[in-house]
């Protein structure tokens, strides 16, 4: 590796819901690295943890137990501001449902992470506009999410992602709601943006398929990596 | 720079709701409408009130006998005054004018026109007194008043209906068996709680008191202090005229000396109560219109609970969440209190041009109002704000 200090480390991380009898080990002692300009897809049956990983490497969320690393830094105590902040400045959010803000035009709802980031009116419409138009989106600026097609709607979503260059993009399920045309549309260009940018993705997916698309997968099995490979290997 | 950015993200949030928008400020329209019309009747009322008074006489006292009220609230009738006491108190008091006057009723004839009117005798202390020039012609000479001559000034009601207001001066008019020579036209005075001033002849008071009273009374003194302070003058009169009159102490005065101000005042303090009264009614519903902002907010938050985990998902602090619908709120609340200024002040302008009365602005308590309204939404919106601060992002975003 050249890179020796991991983008997002998971060391012996739990998650632990519920209290006394009823309690859910959601994750179960995960230890986990993932290094700048991967492509990573998190795989696993239904409840085994997919979700709540992602949760945590997202900082949307912190561990009951164990560490979790960003960068070298320990940012498993952050309080919740601090942990908005993380987001702010160094995470990329992509939905299975979009969540695109609805009656706001797509170029809107590109430019929403910059004003957080306090980015001039100027920079961040100009900004947006180039985001969209990597997505392949240009011409679409202006449409709300309801004249958009879904695969179109989660483009915006990636743009909106990766507007303000986050270290990684993080996705769970980001073509669950997409048909196969769609899912390939997608894909590709996530692939793409990973090959050409060197931008680290993390995506958790149910589909062969769409894993695939990665260069690395793991498989969850009861709240822990069970295999960690190429995605051949894995899902082999 | 947030603000701005929190301001225009509210601005579209409730532009897209207009209706409801509307709706939900209707409470807080109502409530500064009330207020507003409220206080501003009031103020116009009480305007209107110090207006007449004023129109009176500046620092205006009035001597009149038979002050005390006996059983039953009869007038207790007393010694009236006469020409003397007049004389005594402009001698004895500093810093006055005084001027006695006699009335009586009276019939004014002009050919065969007739008009029942008031004729009042007075001295030429009496236009100094009550601030009331001649418009036309000239006022009474020294000889015409010592000698108590036949020629009056009429009041312009009654150059009006005899003269339909036309050339009166130089004419000669009837008063009973009297003719007399009119010779000026005073200036109008504004009407005094429903009485018409203008509705009145003066002649000299020696021509009253001999050739219409008959007797050498004098119903009313008029004094002006003429440096201002009314509250000496008005001492220093009850205690001559107690003197003169023989009074002894702890027995009640039998005439009464009223300050024109400080029946202005007790009118205006009633005035003012009102207004309190009926502004803090009015105050109970722009509270409710408060209620009903949190009540929509609360509801916007349960609606736009996604909303806020995608935001929050995106790095929105829970301090920024807070700020976005803490101002959404203000903004209605004060968008709602400034629609309810424009019809209270509307309504208030209408309704006093129907009383006719005259119609003030008092911008102070339109500030206070503006300001109230956005303190209300700042309030009410406080609690659904800080509700959507609190969300946790997770759970809001997978919220339905
Ligand atoms: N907030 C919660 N409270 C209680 N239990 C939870 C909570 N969130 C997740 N769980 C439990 O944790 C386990 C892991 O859930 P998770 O959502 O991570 O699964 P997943 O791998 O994403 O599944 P899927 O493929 O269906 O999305 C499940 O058993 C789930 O019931
Ligand atoms: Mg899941």
């Amino acid at each position: 590796m050249t890179d020796p200090v991991p983008v997002m480390e998971l060391l012996d991380a739990w998650k632990i819901y519920g209290a006394g009898e009823a309690t859910v080990n959601a994750l179960a002692g995960v230890d986990l690295r993932i290094f700048a300009g991967e492509f990573v897809a998190i795989m696993g049956s239904s409840g085994s943890g997919k979700s709540t990983c992602m949760n945590l490497l997202g900082a949307l969320d912190r561990p009951s137990k164990g560490r979790y690393r960003f960068r070298g830094v320990d940012v498993g105590d952050f309080d919740r501001d601090e942990r908005a902040l993380l987001r702010r400045h160094h995470l990329g959010f992509v939905f299975q449902s979009f969540n695109l803000l609805a009656r706001t035009s797509a170029v809107d709802n590109v430019e929403l992470p910059l004003l957080y980031q306090r980015v001039p009116r100027r920079e961040r419409r100009q900004r947006a506009l180039e985001m969209l138009d990597l997505v392949g989106l240009a011409e679409r600026a202006d449409h709300t999410p309801a004249q958009l097609s879904g695969g179109q709607q989660q483009r915006v979503a990636i743009a909106r992602a990766l507007v303000t260059r986050p270290a990684v993009l993080l996705a769970d399920e980001p073509t669950g709601n997409l048909d196969s045309a769609r899912t390939h549309e997608v894909m590709g260009l996530l692939a793409d943006l990973n090959r050409r940018q060197g931008i680290t993705i993390a995506l958790v997916t149910h589909e062969p398929d769409v894993a695939g698309f990665a260069r690395r997968a793991l498989w969850f099995t009861d709240g822990r990596v069970a295999r960690d490979g190429t995605p051949a290997e894995v899902l082999g | 720079m947030i603000l701005w950015l929190t301001l225009g993200m509210a601005l579209r949030a409730m532009v897209r709701n207009k209706l409801r928008s509307f709706l939900t400020v209707l409470g807080v329209v109502i409530g500064v409408g009330a207020v507003i019309c409220m206080v501003h009747l009031g103020e116009s009322a009480k305007k209107s009130v110090t207006d007449q008074i004023a129109s009176l006489g500046q620092n205006l006292l009035m001597v009149r006998s038979g002050a005390g009220r006996g059983p039953g609230g009869a007038r207790v009738a007393s010694k009236a005054f006469t020409v003397e006491d007049a004389e005594a108190i402009q001698a004895q008091v500093d810093g006055i004018v005084v001027a006695p006057t006699a009335s009586a009723n009276t019939v004014a004839v002009n050919g065969n026109t007739n008009w029942p009117t008031n004729a009042q005798g007075v001295t030429d202390e009496f236009f100094t007194v009550r601030d009331w020039p001649v418009t036309a012609g000239r006022r009474f000479e020294q000889a015409e008043l010592r000698g108590g001559a036949l020629v009056c000034i009429i009041g312009a009601t009654v150059h009006k209906e005899l003269f339909a207001g036309e050339e009166a001066i130089g004419a000669r008019i009837r008063l009973g068996r009297l003719s007399c020579d009119v010779i000026g036209v005073l200036a109008s005075k504004q009407s005094m709680m429903g009485s018409d001033p203008d509705d009145t002849i003066l002649l000299p008071l020696r021509t009253v008191q001999r050739r219409l009273a008959g007797k050498d009374d004098v119903q009313m003194i008029y004094v002006s202090a003429t440096d201002g302070g009314t509250a000496r003058v008005q001492a220093e009169i009850e205690r001559l005229l107690r003197e003169r009159r023989r009074i002894k102490d702890g027995r009640d005065d039998d005439f009464s000396v009223r300050d024109m101000r400080e029946i202005a005042d007790r009118v205006t303090g009633t005035t003012d109560v009102m207004t309190t009264l009926l502004g803090s009614i009015a105050a109970v519903s722009l509270l409710v219109g408060g209620i009903g902002i949190m009540n929509i907010m609360l509801v916007s938050v349960t609606e736009r609970t996604r909303e806020i985990g995608i935001r929050m998902a995106i790095g929105a602090r829970g301090r920024e969440v807070l700020l976005q619908f803490l101002l959404e709120s203000a903004l209605l609340s004060t968008l709602g209190g400034l629609l309810g200024i424009g019809v209270g002040l509307g309504g208030s302008y209408l309704a006093c041009d129907k009383l006719d009365l005259p119609f003030v602005v008092v911008p102070g308590i339109v500030g206070v109002a503006f300001l109230f309204s956005a303190a209300v939404g700042i309030l009410f919106g406080f609690m659904p704000a800080l509700k959507a601060s609190r969300l946790d992002p997770i759970d809001a975003l997978r919220h339905e």
